[in-house]
Formats: C-alpha cells, sequence, structure tokens
C-alpha cells in the first residue's frame, strides 16, 4: 500500500479525532507500545465472515499466533474458524517464491473448500519484499471464477485501528455492491407489515450475543441484511448497498464504512449500543426514526415498552446485590460510554472509565451520563488501574482479558467485557447475563480467602520465616 | 529413523507450527528481571502476547522495536537502540532478550551492530545484560527459536573457563527445551535438591511462568526465574544435564566452553526415561535414591498395569514438536499403543531417534487426513487440535502449546513416576469415554414403535 493511501486512510471525516489538532493515530513509540498492528485489526474486523477462506500470505508468525483467536460465533458454516496461511518460508523469501505460493494457496483453498469467495491478507514479510498481492488476486479470480478480495493490511501500515479500516475500505471498494438482495420469502410475509432493511456494522457477535437482538428485528419486521462481520456470509456482504439505514455498532473502527456507503448510496446512519437497557431502547428507536415508517415507530415504541417492563422485572432480585457496587471501567472506545448505562441500568456506580481510544464525542457521552467528577483514564497501564482501584475504592474492574490478570494478580474481582469473551451480554436479554457474571465474581469467597493473612504471619503483610 | 514426509501443498491450513520468534522470546521469560524484546512490527509483539497470556493465564512481559512504515523500508537498527534505552530506563531490567522476526531479517537487521550501538550511545546502562538472538518465522519452529535462545544465552552470558570445573561441588546445570512445562521443571528441580545437589536452570520457567501470586500486585518485568549472575557461574558446575533433544547442542557447547561432562535425556515421561534420570542423579551425588521416588516408582508400575487394558492396542494421533513427540511416543510405547498418525512442524534431532515409520512436516489438516486413513481414536495437541478432533470424532488430550481452553494445563507436571502415573490415568479415561458401542440394529418386524424411522413415518403421517 503506497503512503498516500494510508494518509487518506487515516484521514477519516466523520472521525471526531480529525478535527482535533493531533488527527489520525498516534505512532507507536519503540520500547512503550501495546496494542495490535493493522493487519491484526483488518483481520478482526473480517475475520467473522463464516463462509470466506481467509488467507494470510505470510511467514507463519502473523497467523500462528492469531488463528480461531475470538469469541465470534457463526449459526452455520466455519471456514472461519480454520486458519490458512502461505507460512512462508526462507526459501520463498529469498527465490521471490511467495506469490507464487500464494496463488497455489487460493486454489488450493478453492478446491478443498469451495468457499464463495476468499480473502488474502497481506503481511509485512510479503509487502517488504514487494509481493504484488493485487495482482496475483486478480489472476486466481479470473483463473478460477471465485472472487479473490486482497486486503493490504502489513503491519508496519499502523496500528489495529487503521487496519479496520482497511478491511472496511476493501469491502467498499471489492464486494458491496455486487448483488441484488434476495426478496423476501413468501413465507415470512405478515398481514399489515411491511419490512424494512438495513445493516449493523461493527457488529461481531461475540459469544453469539446477537441472537438476543436479531429476534427483536424479526418481530418488527426488520431485514437484516448482514452484520459486518458477526454471523455474516459472504452473499450478505454483497447487497449491503440495498439497506434503508446503517447502524454503526460499538465502534469507530469501520466508520469509513457507513460514511462511503451514505455518499455512494445515500444510505443514513447512525452510532449506537446494544449494551444496557437504555442503548437497546435507543438503537432500537434510531432504527425506526431513520427509515421512518410510522406504523414501524408505533411497533417499535411497543416493543420497547413491553421488552424493559420484562426485563426490569427480571433484574429486580439481581438489583439489591450489585446496588451501590463501585466499577472501574477500561475498556476502547465507544463502550466505555455504552456499558456505563447497562452498570447504570443495575444500579452500579461506575467510578472511573478508561477513555483512551475515546473520542470527544465519546467523552461528552460520558460527561453526560455521569457528570464532570467522573474519572476519565486516557493512560491504561496495569499500574494506573490498580491505583485508580485502590483510589476510588472500586470493587470491580471491567476490562477486557488483557487486564484480566492484572486483576486478579492485585486480587481484585474481574470482568472480561472484550472480544476474547465467553458470555453474551447483548441486547435485554444479555443483561440477565451480564448480572449473573457480576455476582458470580462478585460474591465468590475467593477474594476474602485470598486477602487473609498466613495464619503464620504477625501483622498483615510481614511473614514469619518459616524453617521446613 | 522414520521416513520424513516433507510439505508437499502450498496452504498450510489450521497450523501446527508456533513461531520460531516465540519461542525464542519464551526461553527470556524464564530469566529473573527480564524483558524479552521482538524486534519487529508492533504486531508480531502483540499476537505473541496475547498468545502467551491465553496459555499461561499471566501478565506477560514483552516488548516490540515497532518497526513502521518508513523503518522498515528505510532501516530499522534505530529502532533496536531506541527500544533497549527506553526499556532500561523504565524498568532497568537485568537482561534484554532480543529476538527477531521475520520482518527485521527479510530487511537484513544487523542485531549484533544495533546492540554494540546501544553500547556506545548509553553506557550508563551497561549493568543491563543484552541477548541477541537471529529467530525468524520462516524457518524453524517454536521448539528451534526456543533452542536458539538458550544457546544465545550461553554464548553471551557464560565466560569461556576451562580451569574452574567442579569448584562449586553440588552444583549441577540443567538445560530444558521449550515444552517443558512450569510444573515440569518444578520435579527436574525437585528431584535434583532430594539428591543434595543445587540445580542451576538455564532458563528456569518454573520460577517465573508457574503462575503463582505475587505480593506486589503489578510487575514490569519477570517476576522469578534464573539470575544473569547465577548463569555466569555455569563453568563451576560438575555437570551439565539436558532434558530434550532440542537443547543436545547447547550441553555440547557448555562443555566445550566449560570442559564438564554433559549427560543427554528426552522428555522424563515412562519408566525407563525416569529410571535413567534416577540413576544418573544418584551417581553424580552419590546419594542413595530417595524413599519416597522409590515409592512412586511402585506406584507407576500399579498405574500401568490397570491401564494396559485401555491403552493396549490403541491408535494414536501425535501432532506436536519433535521433543515431545519423541517423548509421548516413548511413553505410549511402553504401553503397547501405537503411533499412526505423527505431525511435527519443522524438522529436529528428536526425530533421528524415533521408532515410526513416518513422520509429516505439516499443519493439522495432515494430522487429520493421516490419522483418518490410520483410524486413530485418540489425538495428543494442542488446543488448536480441539477443533480437528471434533472433526475426526475422537477425544483429545492437550499436550503442548497453546492451551488455552484448559485452566491449568500450562503447570501440570507430566514427568516423573507421579507425572506419568497421571497421565497414563487420563490417557485410559479418554479411551474408556469414547468407547464406540456397536450401532442398534432395528427389525423390520419389530413390534416396538420407538425406533428413528418409525417416529418419522408417523409425523410424516400425521401432517397429511
Amino acid at each position: 500500500m503506497k503512503a498516500k493511501d494510508i494518509a487518506e486512510l487515516l484521514d477519516e471525516p466523520a472521525c471526531e479525532h480529525n478535527k482535533k489538532e493531533k488527527s489520525g493515530c498516534a505512532k507507536p513509540k519503540p520500547g512503550s507500545t501495546a496494542g495490535g498492528c493493522a493487519f491484526d485489526g483488518a483481520q478482526i474486523a473480517l475475520l467473522p465472515i463464516a463462509d470466506v477462506a481467509h488467507i494470510v500470505h505470510g511467514p507463519i508468525a502473523c497467523a500462528g499466533s492469531s488463528w480461531d483467536n475470538r469469541g465470534t460465533r457463526s449459526s452455520g458454516p466455519d471456514l472461519y474458524r480454520i486458519g490458512m496461511t502461505t507460512d512462508l518460508t526462507e526459501q520463498d523469501v529469498v527465490m521471490g517464491r511467495a506469490e507464487k505460493r500464494l496463488y497455489h494457496s487460493i486454489k488450493q483453498a478453492i478446491e478443498d473448500y469451495q468457499p464463495p469467495a476468499v480473502f488474502v491478507y497481506n503481511t509485512c514479510v510479503p509487502a517488504l519484499i514487494g509481493d504484488d498481492i493485487d495482482a496475483v488476486c486478480k489472476a486466481a479470480q479470473e483463473k478460477w471464477n471465485v472472487p479473490v478480495v486482497p486486503i493490504d493490511a502489513a503491519g508496519f501500515y499502523g496500528t489495529k485501528n487503521l487496519g479496520n479500516r482497511i478491511a472496511g475500505d476493501a469491502m467498499v471498494r471489492y464486494v458491496i455492491g455486487t448483488r441484488d438482495k434476495d426478496p423476501v420469502p413468501k413465507s415470512a410475509e405478515r398481514e399489515g407489515i411491511k419490512v424494512h432493511d438495513i445493516n449493523l456494522i461493527g457488529e461481531y457477535n461475540i459469544a453469539g450475543e446477537f441472537w438476543h437482538v436479531l429476534p427483536l428485528f424479526d418481530e418488527l419486521g426488520i431485514r437484516v441484511l448482514c452484520t459486518l462481520s458477526g454471523d455474516a456470509r459472504f452473499r450478505e456482504v454483497q447487497t449491503m448497498h440495498q439497506a434503508e439505514a446503517n447502524m454503526m455498532v460499538c465502534s469507530k473502527a469501520m466508520l469509513n464504512v457507513a460514511r462511503k456507503m451514505e455518499e455512494r448510496y445515500k444510505i443514513p446512519w447512525f452510532e449506537g449500543s446494544f449494551y444496557g437497557i437504555t442503548d437497546t431502547s435507543h438503537a432500537l428507536r434510531e432504527v425506526a426514526r431513520l427509515i421512518g415508517d410510522d406504523d414501524l415507530t408505533r411497533r417499535t415504541e411497543a416493543l420497547i415498552e413491553r421488552e424493559e417492563k420484562r426485563v426490569r422485572a427480571a433484574l429486580e432480585p439481581w438489583r439489591e446485590r450489585l446496588n451501590g457496587k463501585r466499577v472501574l471501567l477500561y475498556t476502547g472506545g465507544v463502550k466505555s460510554w455504552s456499558v456505563i448505562s447497562a452498570l447504570q441500568d443495575l444500579g452500579m456506580k461506575v467510578v472511573a472509565t478508561g477513555t483512551k481510544k475515546s473520542t470527544e464525542e465519546d467523552k461528552a457521552r460520558i460527561r453526560e451520563l455521569m457528570g464532570d467528577d467522573v474519572k476519565m483514564l486516557d493512560e491504561g497501564n496495569p499500574k494506573v488501574l490498580l491505583d485508580t482501584v485502590a483510589e476510588y475504592k472500586a470493587d470491580i474492574l471491567i476490562a477486557g482479558g488483557r487486564n484480566m490478570y492484572t486483576a486478579l494478580k492485585a486480587k481484585i474481582p474481574f470482568l472480561d467485557i472484550n472480544q476474547e469473551r465467553e458470555f453474551g451480554y447483548a441486547g435485554y436479554q444479555g443483561m440477565l447475563e451480564l448480572v449473573r457474571q457480576l455476582t458470580l465474581t462478585l460474591e465468590s469467597p475467593v477474594w476474602a480467602a485470598v486477602r487473609r493473612p498466613a495464619p503464620w504471619a504477625t501483622t498483615a503483610g510481614e511473614l514469619l520465616t518459616v524453617n521446613g | 529413523m522414520p521416513e520424513i514426509i516433507k510439505r508437499k501443498k502450498p496452504l498450510s491450513v489450521s497450523p501446527l507450527k508456533t513461531s520460531q520468534t516465540v519461542g525464542g522470546a519464551l526461553a527470556f521469560l524464564g530469566i529473573a528481571r527480564s524483558m524479552p524484546l521482538m524486534h519487529g512490527s508492533q504486531g508480531c509483539t502483540a499476537f505473541a502476547k496475547v498468545f502467551f497470556v491465553r496459555h499461561f493465564r499471566e501478565p506477560v512481559p514483552l516488548q516490540t522495536t515497532a518497526m513502521d512504515q518508513v523503518s522498515s523500508v528505510m532501516g530499522a537498527d534505530g529502532n533496536v537502540t531506541e527500544a533497549l534505552k527506553t526499556i532500561c530506563e523504565k524498568s532497568n531490567p537485568s537482561i534484554i532478550g532480543l529476538v527477531t522476526t521475520g520482518l527485521a531479517e527479510t530487511q537484513g537487521a544487523d542485531i549484533k551492530r544495533g546492540v554494540w550501538d546501544f553500547r556506545q550511545k548509553y553506557p550508563q546502562y551497561e549493568k543491563t545484560a543484552v541477548v541477541a538472538v537471529n529467530t525468524p518465522d520462516f524457518s524453524g519452529s517454536f521448539e528451534s527459536g526456543f533452542a536458539l535462545a538458550v544457546k544465545g544465552i550461553i554464548d553471551e552470558l557464560v565466560p569461556e573457563d576451562k580451569t574452574r570445573k567442579g569448584l562449586r561441588q553440588r552444583q549441577v546445570n540443567v538445560l530444558c527445551g521449550a515444552n517443558l512445562t512450569p510444573g515440569d521443571l518444578e520435579f527436574v528441580a525437585e528431584s535434583i535438591e532430594s539428591f543434595g545437589l543445587r540445580p542451576l536452570m538455564i532458563p528456569d520457567l518454573s520460577g517465573s511462568l508457574d503462575g503463582h501470586l505475587d505480593d506486589s500486585p503489578h510487575n514490569p518485568l519477570t517476576t522469578g526465574g534464573v539470575s544473569v549472575d547465577d548463569i555466569a557461574t555455569a563453568c563451576e558446575s560438575i555437570a551439565t544435564l539436558a532434558v530434550g533433544e532440542s537443547l543436545f547442542s547447547s550441553a555440547e557447547l557448555l562443555r566445550k566452553k566449560c570442559d564438564i561432562p554433559a549427560f543427554r535425556f528426552g522428555h522424563l515421561m515412562g519408566l525407563d526415561e525416569v529410571d535413567d534420570w534416577f540413576a544418573t542423579l544418584a551417581n553424580l551425588s552419590n546419594n542413595p535414591v530417595p524413599e519416597r521416588w522409590q515409592r512412586q516408582r511402585k506406584q507407576l508400575q500399579d498405574a500401568m498395569l490397570d491401564t494396559h487394558f485401555m491403552l493396549g492396542h490403541s491408535r494414536v494421533a501425535i501432532a506436536a514438536d519433535p521433543d515431545m513427540l519423541a517423548g509421548y511416543d516413548r511413553l505410549l510405547k511402553g504401553m503397547g499403543a501405537d503411533t499412526v498418525a505423527a505431525v511435527v512442524p519443522a524438522k529436529g534431532v528428536a526425530l533421528n531417534d524415533l521408532d515410526i515409520e513416518q513422520v509429516y512436516i505439516g499443519d493439522l489438516e495432515d494430522l487429520e487426513k493421516v490419522a483418518t486413513e490410520k483410524q486413530a481414536q485418540l489425538v495428543l495437541g494442542n488446543s488448536h487440535a480441539v477443533e480437528s478432533a471434533r472433526r475426526l470424532g475422537v477425544p483429545i488430550l492437550r499436550v503442548g502449546f497453546p492451551q488455552y481452553d484448559l485452566v491449568g494445563g500450562f503447570q501440570r507436571c507430566w514427568f516423573g513416576y507421579r507425572g506419568t502415573a497421571q497421565a497414563l490415568f487420563d490417557l485410559a479415561n479418554l479411551v474408556m469415554a469414547h468407547h464406540q458401542e456397536t450401532a442398534p440394529y432395528y427389525s423390520i418386524y419389530a413390534q416396538k414403535q420407538d425406533s428413528p424411522q418409525y417416529i418419522e413415518n408417523r409425523q410424516q403421517l400425521w401432517s397429511h
């Protein structure tokens, strides 16, 4: 990828960060950098497309350390869970055989697995030796008559966030708009209900959590043409251009997809979340508003009223146990405010929240929800998190899996909220799972046990020397 | 020696291989106050970090030289210097293990020179040792990367000296391979200590990645492991013990540098291998084998009797690095079981002495193909092989790296009489639990109204 293409992707007019002086994403600092690369971001964004053969073009480290590494679920095919890489050897690199290997790899994937499409992810080594993956993909596509999409996302191009955009850009450029949507099946038609089509962008169906929400759309007569990319199929992505509205779910990552679809196909979009009662209801309302069908709006309001009543009743016995518990929330971007509303729905108090990846808009939402006295953490290294837990007397740290051991080592209860988790928290129903997991860790007797000093200790923290 | 069947297909499907870089970094995690540093793009390190964290369920120190667009093309030696400086400045480690990725090697990075530059420019950090190792992921695998790093550590941190051998009369050097768990390493150390000897483990993952709850909640560096100063005393030991074939050449290096004898072992599983181990320790120390080991030996013998009913004639598929493949194959052979499918990610010296017909250098798809063909009943492999086992419809015993879907897998002790006995119990239980029952036969004249076909027909009848 050329420097100017990267610069163009970094310049995202719909992103709030763009309006600040320091635009785009910060440069990584040698010796002090955490977080994934562009390839990581691109792969994460698209891997949930379940029926596609995802080939990582590079030596083993890129795929070897990361394949089959997400909590995303499929209701059908599981080709996405099969790791594929060209696993380049020294000979390939030195003798310039990498392109040839890629070409034959695509053939092998197509012949052995008959995927509707192949995605090829470029990585550092082939990018550096100058492999022309665009050309290889084009040749392979013509030869075998299966779409082969190049995703040029070498790690050194930049951060994970850039990788997300590269992925989104590849979808807009090569996939979206290449097929007309299917007619609504006769069996699904209902008297007096007009069917509307939408897309969800940035919904990854972690632990199958979107299946808590999808029945509600069915009930309202809203067809989800495609979720980019949880439990998606290639033929769904192709039809995204024929939706009436787009919802950006919980992420700025593929903002460029929504913006470009607005430019090209005049599809309006909004940003929302399915975490918590308040936000789920808000998201449903926004969908109805963008579609602009009075009947749909009326039915949506009725559904919201019914569901909120139901879930609030179901949460009642838990609320007492969680009420007043203090939370340190550390997670990226939009989740920093969307999860806050979920926790507030439960009567919990968020004492501090991470805002490293949040935009100015996100921060404004946080202030709106929690007032000005909330502590915002721009830096989330383990020491800062632990100091904040101590200072603000937090009962629990809610963060991504990578911080789990930070919390546990410091003997602090923890809830995993990022992509690798095993439980789905989305929608009204997901709230019930959330409270179960929260109480499970908060009420566990292990915390008292690990904090208690050893019986032979004279005072807390000071141990006697024991001989034998 | 088995027939080695090389990779013939272009695409690696469901890879078995873990990169050399990751193996190299792991070795440095067994040194106290250490920071492994990967020379590559930041993603190389991020992936490796997640990979380690998911396996060990521990915070793992790991840094990157963060090569970007410009430095990848124009030269990233400056990144090495800057990263070394930044790490010294922030964390003051005893040692930084600099390992290279495919990106750095393709670019042609000269890490030795990078370290030299760093020494010239920042003499104030001379107390921090730096060991630089070339571990590109386009050759070798996890096991060889680990071995390369151990060799690099010996090269750099053990001064050549043939005059001091045996000065520390109770000290033995211990070199252990990449696939030993912290639990295995604890057994190695404890068994040596039980003879009144002092093990000098190079490196020692049992001190750093054994999953212990420290008093201090956060540490930027490793919180245990062998110290750099101790490593420097290796030439004063009475002998070197190497566990795992991949470490034999490093043991040889120590012999050349220090003129001390080297003793070589495979993975310490199975009666014979463990007998060998204790006999050697008894000889070195001039002490008898402690009673508890003798007791456990008898327990293992009993376990072997109990489990041979299930394991005898069972057909096993193994996907692992060469040392580990050799270890399990010997163990299973000792029980009358048969390794019908063997896949390794890359070559290793352990393969030379294997008593298996064919060994594939390949991936888990290869394992599935051979296992299907040879009707394997049981799979031994890492967590990635769980899906393979599911597709094969057979049970799996998780061994090796990574194990992300099993709590405690990382620290399980497989070694010694007791560890072996437990492995045998588990293998036997898996075989028992997945015993294939004879499929039922439904007589066409049966009066019974409960066969699947009957129920289906009745439902069809009702729907008309």
